[in-house]
């Protein structure tokens, strides 16, 4: 299946500090991909890289079979690449539908069309609320997301990047700040995913992040520690002295 | 339900409708002037707008398209054109193509950048026609004749404001539309957040682009009008407090509100052109107004800033709505 990602060789440096080091790693299609590590390890800027908002300065991207390394952010969403970020950036001036409707838009042709309302359109509407279905957002379609809770936020953040019909998710820290209730949503909806879509999850809930992925890469000084299966990951010496260990509940 | 904004919105319009009647009705031709000035700067500031308030790109430069029509109608009819549809493509089409040269340049940048650039822009073009002197360089240039659309006379006071109201009317009816159309959405969401958008996968530039292009276009009917009804341009048109007062317009009125611009843009003239007239009977507090009146201006704009936030309009047409 289409949304398998190959990382070769990348290198990110910001002034003397090395962010990513010489990172190599794969996702296969329709795998959830855990990227774990301690705070400082790389993972967002790991995200950003793959997102295009950051150029590497060595190293290639490869998305489904296409170099990406140099391509701006929106060609790399057109491709199948959807994220959504640490911090909640959807519009909140916008109803929850109208922001849904807006990343199906993007998906749908050029948006040079000054006149008809695009409020209307059943073309946007229709994917924008299978997408609001997935993500159980129905009852909120026509609320001002200034008015929405957190964790509906960040469920809406995914629903977007669903809503555009993206291939790869690249998720940043899709829990934090939720309720358990609601990060137990987010966690049966990622599940869900599994096998439609590729998922690379960053993630600090190990609870969440051992149940849902099929491989986790531990990033420590933005290199790749370990990478392998959950169980592989928790038997791991180098792994539990370098980052499980200081986490009492694995 | 009717909204209050429709409400609002109607009376606006049908009392600008009816000014050149009421002005006849009397016998005070020159308010039919001062209005046809009213809806000139009006649909300039509705042309900022469209990056101001709804695409959070806060132009300091405008008032070089407002320029640009105007100098295309005076150095036309200098040079023995007096085609207005000659003067209104030359307008455009020159207007257009600085556009998006001077857009394409500017939008590389953000925020205090994008300001300093667009004023930047803005002042070479003021020293440019200053250069000018065969079109009367510092001084300016009297329009001998103004634009000839065949049968519509704009020499005539109340053609010229017909023609102004038109033009406006037209404007807002295509943004209304615009607003809520695709193209609308995507300047909105930039506004909001350009990164989202692009991450979303919209090549934001291109819009943010189209969207100044065509502000600055309207700008440019603005300016057409402007040379018609004063029979006159200078290089002040396009000074750069013009352009600051294009802003305090938008904001007077209420910022990405379609009628806010309209609102700001009346508000002010018509607060400068009372102060300046008064006659209260008192000689010392009319001689400190009718003086000082710039002073009154600025408290009235900080008053309507501080306190109604969304602007005249925004408080007009939902004042129940909650504040952001």
């Amino acid at each position: 299946m289409s949304g398998g990602l190959q990382v070769e060789g990348l290198v990110k440096r910001f002034g003397g500090l090395l962010a990513t080091d010489h990172l190599s790693m794969s996702l296969a299609g329709g795998e959830i991909h855990a990227v774990i590590g301690p705070n400082g390890a790389g993972k967002t800027t790991l995200i950003n890289q793959l997102g295009g908002e950051i150029t590497p300065d060595a190293g290639r991207i490869v998305f489904d079979g296409r170099d990406i390394t140099h391509q701006p952010p929106w060609r790399r969403a057109l491709a199948g690449i959807g994220r959504s970020y640490q911090i909640t950036s959807v519009f909140a001036d916008f109803t929850v539908l109208q922001n849904l409707c807006l990343a199906v838009q993007a998906h749908a042709g050029h948006s040079f069309r000054f006149w008809g309302r695009a409020a209307g359109q059943r073309r946007l509407r229709e994917p924008a609320e299978a997408a609001l279905q997935r993500v159980g957002l129905q009852a909120r379609a026509a609320t001002r997301v200034a008015e929405l809770a957190h964790g509906e936020r960040r469920q809406l953040e995914i629903a977007m990047t669903l809503a555009g019909g993206a291939t790869l998710l690249l998720l940043d820290e899709p829990m934090a700040g939720m309720s358990h209730a609601e990060s137990e949503q987010v966690v049966a909806l990622l599940a869900s995913l599994k096998g439609e879509h590729t998922v690379l999850l960053v993630e600090h809930d190990m609870d969440a992040v051992f149940s849902l992925a099929d491989r986790i890469t531990v990033l420590v000084y933005g290199s790749a520690l370990a990478s392998g299966t959950p169980d592989e990951i928790r038997s791991n010496d180098a792994v539990r002295d370098a980052y499980l260990g200081q986490q009492e509940d694995v | 339900m009717v909204r209050p904004g429709t409400v609002v919105a109607a009376l606006l319009l049908a009392a600008l409708a009816l000014v050149p009647a009421l002005a006849g009705a009397f016998g005070e031709p020159y308010y039919v002037r001062l209005f046809t000035r009213i809806l000139v700067f009006a649909l300039a500031a509705l042309g900022l707008n469209l990056v101001l308030g709804y695409g959070a790109m806060v132009s300091f430069g405008h008032a070089m398209y407002i320029g640009i029509g105007a100098y295309a109608v005076g150095m036309l009819s200098a040079g023995g054109v007096a085609s207005g549809w000659a003067h209104l493509g030359v307008a455009l089409l020159a207007g257009g193509a600085i556009a998006a040269l001077v857009g394409a340049i500017c939008l590389r940048t953000s925020g205090m950048a994008f300001i300093m650039i667009t004023l930047a822009f803005a002042q070479m073009l003021y020293f440019l026609a200053v250069s000018l002197r065969e079109y009367g360089g510092d001084d300016g240039l009297r329009i001998a004749t103004p634009s000839d659309f065949g049968g519509v006379d704009l020499a005539d006071a109340n053609t010229l404001y017909y023609v102004a109201f038109g033009v406006l009317l037209a404007v807002l009816f295509a943004f209304w539309r615009l607003i809520d159309s695709r193209f609308g959405m995507v300047l909105r969401g930039c506004k909001g957040n350009a990164r989202r958008m692009a991450a979303l996968g919209f090549p934001t530039l291109r819009y943010q682009l189209a969207a100044y292009v065509i502000s600055a276009l309207v700008c440019v009917l603005a300016g057409v009008l402007l040379a018609n009804l004063t029979k006159f341009v200078a290089p002040s048109y396009m000074a750069w407090t013009v352009s600051g007062e294009l802003i305090v317009m938008a904001v007077l009125g209420g910022l990405g509100t379609l009628l806010g611009p309209v609102v700001g843009a009346a508000a002010l003239l018509l607060l400068e052109e009372g102060l300046t007239s008064l006659k209260l009977g008192v000689p010392w507090l009319d001689e400190l107004l009718n003086q000082h009146w710039l002073a009154v201006i600025g408290l009235f704009i900080l008053l309507v800033v501080l306190v109604l936030r969304r602007g005249l309009y925004g408080w007009l047409a939902a004042p129940q709505a909650r504040k952001p």
